[in-house]
């Protein structure tokens, strides 16, 4: 270990005494001065609040057509309303906002760590690996992702489900991750602490593991955000084009609907107001949280909302 | 401008589109289903009893559309017709070719996006340019807020409500389409005053979405080019506040644009697609939805592959013009 992780590892531990109090307190003057960070992680807490509150009052079942009389505007009972095919649009909510944060979930998790492992190996190694690898994200992000996807959703089509979904939209959603990772790790292994942990005899991988990955954990997590968020848009984006899992109440299976059977112009608001917020909520939660994410991975870039 | 950086960007071109027409040939065939079969199958079952001769058919259609050869001469076809822009015939309008289809909806996709994508990067831009200089009006850093939420969401969202509040509710736009139902398209100024006025909506979601990124980042850049020193030494040197705006903040903060506009127009296109599906708007998304819903393999196949060598093409004329505006890329290998 070289003198400047020590001198780092010892003024860290100064400040030990009354640590909880303080600690939260620092989170809170914390948040006042990356304000987005803050009304991010709020909009995606409500979200979360509105999915558990729904699951306590609300028969989830009745997601499936046919679980009340069709087309009905919210009433006590109904808070949502209706649907063409009688579903329980309360029910749609509580049940498809999960499920479409889980596709983005999972396959933003697939595409960061893909992604990751590869910018790692490329950006560290350099050579004809990095040449490889630079070559195909630089082409690949040419070709846009939905077609690829389509080309795919329309050969398995009606059998797609939704954790099918967020494997194939996690496929491909690697490259956007390796490209701006793979320009971090240039940049950080050129530093001091890295080039010491080479020289005091470090092998390459526990340099990787050891040196870069916990320097860039800000930044990966900030990335993990924005790849979650292009992912649930991939997937909204399928299910809207018709190749989304038909069966399930997601998100974008209920504006596939709306669109199907045209809601807007019939004038039933109630079928595609609150997807549209659910998604609006969630889309600029996201966002809001990357930006914060990115003040802290790069301090130096103020982009304060 | 030096010759390998041409020949590279080119290089670059050539292998999008074969990779382009690659996955087209091979994606699809992983699945091992039978287009012709299928599409036969579900009209017999349409029309009632025809199930006679049907295993002939399937033969003769196989036989016509080439897919009972082996599969590299498959392929080498495929490549064959694809550098000959020939998409083969669509399966469910028989008698029309795929690229005729192409052609017809083209025109619309490509309007449309040129123009919001232009209007949205130079106005987006300037926006972002007056946010970061001082001498700017105040009012201006709050219309930040709500360009940037709206940045967050996708395109297609913004229009649900646009079609609900311009025309549905105040009826101030038409509901859906490029042009009046039962007017046919011609080089007329009336019809092209019509044409103008049925994409307002659907040109207006994707330019409220796209201003607030534009800003954003310009914004970053003119702070980070305002620290320079050439821009402390050009105000140190008594010039005036708008040249250094214009020739020295704006000039050099607009390189790192002019980059991102080439990175993002995938995402452009993927996202005008479905605005079209929203708006059933006649261009290629629309074409491409249709496509989908009837199972009509040529013309999603055609479409993919036009529209990634329309944006390996775009991205070409933009990495050609990037030297003529940063000049030291001439000197820098590439």
């Amino acid at each position: 270990m070289s003198g400047a992780t020590q001198v780092l590892v010892t003024s860290e531990q100064i400040p030990a005494p009354s640590r909880r109090g303080e600690s939260l307190r620092d989170v809170a003057s914390y948040i006042r001065r990356n304000p987005s960070l803050g009304v991010g992680i709020v909009l995606l807490l409500a979200l979360l609040l509105f999915v558990v509150i729904g699951h306590l009052t609300v028969d989830t079942t009745e997601f499936r057509p046919l679980s009340a009389r069709p087309l009905q505007p919210p009433s006590r009972d109904l808070p949502f309303g209706t649907d063409k095919q009688g579903r329980n649009l309360y029910a749609v909510m509580v049940e498809g906002t999960p499920l479409t944060l889980r596709i983005g979930l999972l396959a933003g998790v697939i595409g960061v760590a893909l992604g990751a492992a590869l910018a790692f190996i490329a950006g560290y190694y350099g050579g004809w690996i990095d040449n490889v690898i630079r070559v195909i994200v630089d082409v690949g992000l040419t070709i846009p992702g939905l077609l690829i996807l389509i080309i795919i959703g329309m050969r398995v089509r009606g059998g797609l489900t939704v954790d099918q979904m967020a494997l194939v939209v996690g496929l491909l959603a690697w490259l956007y991750p390796a490209r701006t990772i793979r320009s971090q790790v240039l940049t950080i292994k050129q530093r001091g602490y890295v080039q010491v942990a080479r020289l005091s005899g470090m092998s390459n991988p526990e340099v990787i593991v050891k040196e870069l990955l916990p320097n860039l954990l800000p930044y990966l997590g900030a990335s993990l955000v924005v790849s979650v968020s292009a992912a649930i848009l991939a997937s909204i984006g399928l299910e809207v084009l018709g190749l989304g899992p038909f069966e399930a109440p997601t998100l974008g299976m209920t504006i596939y609907w709306v669109n199907y059977n045209a809601a807007i112009i019939n004038g039933w608001w109630w079928w595609w107001v609150p997807p549209i917020i659910v998604i609006g909520v969630l889309f600029i939660g996201l966002f809001l949280v990357a930006v914060g994410l990115d003040e802290i991975a790069n301090p130096r870039v103020r982009n304060r909302v | 401008m030096q010759p390998s950086y041409v020949a590279k960007r080119i290089g670059m071109f050539f292998l999008i589109v074969w990779l382009a027409a690659t996955i087209n040939f091979f994606l699809p065939r992983l699945g091992g289903q039978d287009p012709i079969r299928e599409k036969l199958i579900s009209q017999a079952a349409l029309g009632g009893n025809v199930q006679a001769g049907l295993e002939e058919m399937i033969k003769i259609y196989n036989e016509k559309f080439g897919l009972n050869t082996p599969l590299w001469q498959q392929y080498l076809n495929y490549l064959g017709d694809m550098s000959r822009l020939d998409f083969n015939y669509s399966i469910s309008n028989y008698p029309q070719k795929v690229i005729d289809i192409i052609a017809w909806a083209m025109p619309w996709t490509i309007g449309l996006l040129l123009t919001t994508t232009l209007f949205s990067w130079v106005v987006g831009n300037l926006l972002g340019a007056f946010l970061a200089w001082p001498r700017a009006p105040k009012w201006l850093a709050f219309l930040m807020p709500p360009l940037l939420s709206l940045s967050a969401i996708p395109f297609f969202l913004l229009g649900l409500v646009l079609i609900y509040l311009f025309a549905f509710h105040w009826r101030i736009f038409p509901l859906f389409g490029g042009y009046t139902p039962g007017t046919f398209p011609s080089m007329s100024v009336r019809f092209f005053k019509d044409a103008l006025y049925h994409s307002v909506l659907p040109a207006l979601s994707i330019i409220l979405v796209s201003l607030g990124g534009w800003a954003m980042g310009m914004r970053a850049m003119m702070i980070t080019t305002q620290g320079e020193d050439f821009v402390t030494y050009a105000d140190a040197k008594g010039l005036k506040g708008r040249t250094i705006f214009l020739h020295y903040a704006i000039r050099n903060a607009l390189l790192p644009q002019a980059t991102a506009l080439a990175l993002t127009l995938g995402q452009l296109v993927s996202g005008a697609v479905l605005v079209e599906v929203v708006f059933s708007y006649p261009g290629i998304g629309n074409v491409l939805y249709e496509g989908i819903r009837s199972g009509d393999f040529y013309v999603v196949q055609g479409i993919i592959f036009i529209v990634i060598v329309s944006i390996g093409l775009a991205t070409l004329i933009l990495d050609l013009i990037y030297p003529l505006l940063d000049p030291r890329i001439t000197y820098r290998r590439a």
